[in-house]
């Protein structure tokens, strides 16, 4: 796979260096998951995804694809509050959690 | 052109199919194949499209790679044509059913609840789609995330009179 050398610098800052797999086993695996990182990364993550995509009606697949081509703009003002929470998240939050 | 304005069917396919059931149990796996079939060749479609990739979606909020944007936007032009086809075309579903898109009706949980999803898309790498997938693709502790994401369904339904909408 053929990632952003940017992006790889970054991460082996937080010592995740192996991206063949579809997470990055070095954060995200079941002993993790008894760690302040872990829990966040596995368990608030997966929270938020659920809570928000039920109070938001939509996720990416709903809203960003079916919606955007359908024309609603219901769900365009609901993909651009994703894009713009996951921004801020993944620019500002997320090399909070990775040091942890 | 004529538009030709097809009629309802003449029966409820719910009570259609519900009759099936009753005379052959076995009927069951039929209905659902469809699901089935469609699930396989979504999972599949993820994981060739790397889209299940927490480094893709990474890249992506970093606007650092065109992969997740391209996928994205061809998909929009493809459901804009399937959408437009169906209209056309006056197409129906696999059970002769008629297909209506019902208009989205605004309220301020698209933004909120947006805001949460994207917070935590960027979190887990994964949309809910791609948290079964990423399960597939070997990563067994998502199965964690996805029941978090499942009480996280349930603890909305809890709040739901509180939260503004």
């Amino acid at each position: 796979m053929d990632i952003n050398p940017k992006l790889l610098n970054e991460m082996s800052t937080y010592g995740i260096v192996d991206y063949s797999k579809v997470v990055p086993g070095e954060v995200i695996n079941w002993n993790a998951l008894f760690t302040l990182k872990g829990l966040i990364l596995i368990v608030v993550g997966g929270f938020f995804v659920g809570f928000g995509t039920r109070y938001g009606e939509g996720c990416t697949s709903g809203h960003a694809i079916s919606g955007l081509s359908n024309l609603q703009w219901p769900s365009l003002v609901a993909t651009v509050s994703f894009m713009a929470g996951g921004f801020a998240v993944a620019n500002f939050l997320l090399p909070v959690i990775l040091k942890l | 052109m004529e538009t030709v304005i097809a009629q309802p069917s003449d029966y409820d396919v719910d009570s259609f199919e519900d009759e099936i059931i009753k005379q052959q149990p076995r009927n069951l796996v039929y209905r659902n194949l469809k699901f089935f079939l469609a699930g396989i060749l979504f999972g599949a479609l993820l994981i060739k499209a790397e889209v299940l990739s927490w480094f893709r979606i990474q890249e992506m909020f970093r606007f650092q790679s065109f992969h997740m944007y391209g996928i994205i936007g061809s998909a929009i032009v493809t459901g804009m044509i399937s959408i437009f086809l169906i209209k056309r075309l006056n197409i129906k579903t696999i059970n002769h059913e008629k297909i209506s898109i019902r208009p989205k009706k605004f309220h301020k949980g698209y933004v909120y609840g947006g805001l949460i999803f994207g917070f935590g898309w960027a979190i887990t790498g994964a949309c809910p789609g791609p948290l079964f997938a990423q399960i597939g693709g070997g990563a067994t502790v998502v199965i964690v995330t996805l029941l978090s994401a499942i009480a996280g369904t349930w603890v909305y339904g809890y709040l739901r009179d509180r939260l503004p909408h």
